[in-house]
């Protein structure tokens, strides 16, 4: 094979200071996934330091969701690849993809909703919890065990949300804003370190969305975890985001921190000039 | 403090199930043997056991794992056919008639849950609709199977054979399966005290299962598949073992149920019985397991009882059935029982958490 002249390409990669030394939580490489003849996402290319909060923006149909689909191999990309922790994720399937570390909310809620919400975060638990079938159907010393530990571990969690008091209330039944938190206490139970987060603050009010950003960052403080996520409300998205990626019919038109994304004139006519900042 | 609340709650909705249970057994066999029984109703004693265990088995199915299955009756016939050819080829060896009932039980659910297993593969790999018309394709190819199968026993030992009697039976063998015409000369082995203690058994591995971190992986698949796999939840796995564990528990109903009578043909477990252990769980509440038992109960003495109006009897049977769903769905009857329950709740004056109003609303419960 003869030798090719590598030519230095710009990565792009932003993250915060004190995550450089250390192998970043994940890193796409040309991430692309087509639909028929339909070029939905190309070239992403992104990489999230440990501890760094992210932001994922664009107007609405840039692809934002179908990139958190292709990162929890929902759907498998057409190209690129993926980087858990430097480890390829291709072929994977979505419930390997959580035991690697990549947890996940949904835009429109979904919560198992004929469960309590107690059930719901010990699902969340599942693989928490060790024992086979038969122990459990036996009702065996290792049941009760795991299970005293992981409900434990279940209201430890609910207290971050103060939801203890709805342990056994039925998940559908919660009011929405409780029903949101509850699926964000439900991914961190699988103990993750990526937490994907679509549109947090959708159906939230100014002041719910402010102790958002500050639930949201006490989380990857308490956690140490990166956090992703794709938002529309712009506050929230500047306030707490430190590197942010705009999206833009599927390919990537900016990076870089909250400042620099204010002041992009690419973005600023792709976005915010025309849907006008919130 | 609060976990011990949700274990009692889920503790005193299964304890209440074994206390009927139970009572109604102690009840049942009393009359038995004090010989106060009509012998009709007692002739329908061990159907009944097996249709609750049916009925409770295809719950977990459908009600736990939110899958439609028409082909429940298959995996019965599977352990009726397998179940009763064990007891049979065992009759000189095991000369107790209740452990080769257990025996049979056994081996009728070990071969239905490799049947299942071997029927889930391909089957949930499908979703709704489709995966109910799957099965009920499957029950019909066992049915048509069991239909075609020969199976004698001599001194070599079982001889099977397919679509002919080609098995070639040494002198003084017995035929045990002889093709359409099933299984003849059963030995009743079946006693109501058996058909309890399955019924018991079912039960405990039902409640324990669905309580347990099993149970919540089923149900969470059942609530939303997509949130299930973003948690982990290896959702191929979870389906399969409620399948399979359901069909194991028909596999065990099989042999009561066919030891019951003095022969048994494959087609006594059709599409019609699959409907009709479907009707038991619908009727009695998806997820309930007592409300399957008590339909289970109720519409196999139903027919029985409306004996007395002759030819309209299964038109009535059916006009009962269309007022009794008309009835337990409707929405001011439900909230009436509701605010009945709560009036008897504060009555009784045990103080209960402040709960949230859509609660109520819960037709499963």
């Amino acid at each position: 094979m003869s030798k090719v002249k590598l030519v230095p390409v710009p990565s792009g990669s932003v993250i915060p200071e004190r995550d450089i030394d250390k192998t970043p939580i994940l890193e796409t490489h040309h991430l692309g996934i087509d639909f028929g003849g339909l070029v939905a996402v190309d070239d992403f290319t992104l990489t999230i330091g440990r501890t760094e909060i992210a932001g994922l923006i664009g107007p609405n149909g840039a692809g934002k969701t179908t990139v958190f689909n292709m990162l929890t191999n929902v759907y498998q990309p057409t190209r690129g690849s993926i980087l858990l922790d430097g480890r390829e994720t291709r072929g994977l399937k979505t419930s390997q993809v959580c035991k690697l570390g990549i947890a996940r909310t949904f835009q429109n809620i979904r919560l198992f909703s004929n469960m309590t919400v107690m059930e719901n975060i010990l699902v969340g638990l599942h693989d928490e919890m060790s024992y086979s079938a038969l122990t459990g159907i036996l009702r065996l010393p290792a049941f009760y065990r795991s299970e005293r530990i992981a409900r434990e571990r279940a209201m430890e969690l609910l207290s971050i949300f103060s939801m203890e008091d709805t342990a056994d209330a039925q998940a559908g039944s919660l009011p929405y804003g409780a029903q949101r938190r509850l699926e964000i206490l439900r991914a961190l139970a699988t103990n993750p370190s990526l937490l994907l987060l679509d549109e947090p603050a959708a159906g939230m009010n100014p002041s719910e969305t402010e102790e958002l950003m500050e639930n949201i960052r006490r989380i990857r403080d308490m956690f140490q975890i990166a956090v992703l996520l794709i938002e529309h409300d712009m506050n929230l998205v500047m306030g707490i985001c430190e590197g942010i990626c705009v999206l833009n019919y599927g390919k990537v038109i900016a990076k870089g921190d909250p400042d620099q994304i204010k002041n992009d004139p690419v973005v600023i006519e792709a976005y915010l000039g025309k849907k006008g900042a919130k | 403090m609060k976990k011990k609340i949700t274990l009692t709650k889920y503790t005193r909705s299964s304890f209440l199930t074994y206390g009927l249970v139970i009572a109604a057994y102690v009840i049942l066999q009393s009359m038995v043997l004090t010989g106060s029984i009509t012998s009709s109703l007692k002739g329908m004693l061990v159907p009944i056991c097996a249709y609750a265990v049916m009925a409770v088995s295809l719950n977990l199915t459908v009600g736990v794992l939110g899958e439609l299955s028409l082909g429940h009756a298959g995996f019965m016939s599977v352990g009726a056919f397998t179940g009763v050819i064990a007891a049979i080829a065992l009759e000189g060896i095991v000369p107790m008639g209740w452990l080769r009932l257990v025996i049979a039980m056994a081996v009728g659910a070990v071969f239905a849950a490799v049947a299942g297993f071997l029927i889930g593969i391909p089957v949930l790999r499908l979703k709704g609709d489709y995966l109910a018309i799957v099965t009920l394709a499957f029950g019909e190819i066992i049915k048509s199977v069991l239909n075609n199968l020969y199976v004698g026993v001599d001194g070599d030992g079982l001889h099977f054979s397919l679509l002919s009697d080609r098995t070639g039976l040494a002198a003084g063998g017995r035929m045990i399966v002889n093709g359409p015409m099933g299984i003849t000369g059963i030995t009743k082995l079946s006693t109501f005290t058996a058909g309890f203690v399955l019924l018991m058994l079912t039960l405990f591995i039902v409640f324990n299962l669905v309580n347990s971190r099993t149970g919540r992986a089923i149900k969470s698949i059942r609530d939303n598949r997509i949130a299930a796999e973003s948690v982990g939840i290896n959702v191929t796995k979870y389906r399969l073992t409620a399948f399979v564990t359901s069909a194991a528990m028909a596999g065990a109903a099989g042999p009561l149920f066919a030891m019951n009578y003095s022969n048994i043909i494959a087609n006594k477990f059709d599409f019609n019985t699959s409907i009709l252990v479907l009707v038991f769980v619908v009727l009695g509440g998806l997820g309930n397991m007592l409300g399957s038992i008590i339909a289970a109960t109720a519409l196999t003495i139903l027919p029985e009882a409306l004996r007395q109006f002759a030819d309209y009897r299964m038109l009535i049977y059916a006009i009962v059935l269309i007022l009794v769903m008309l009835i337990t769905n409707n929405p001011t009857l439900a909230a009436w029982t509701q605010s009945a329950r709560d009036k008897l709740r504060r009555a009784v004056g045990r103080k209960k958490p402040a709960r949230t109003p859509a609660e109520g609303g819960d037709g499963h419960e």
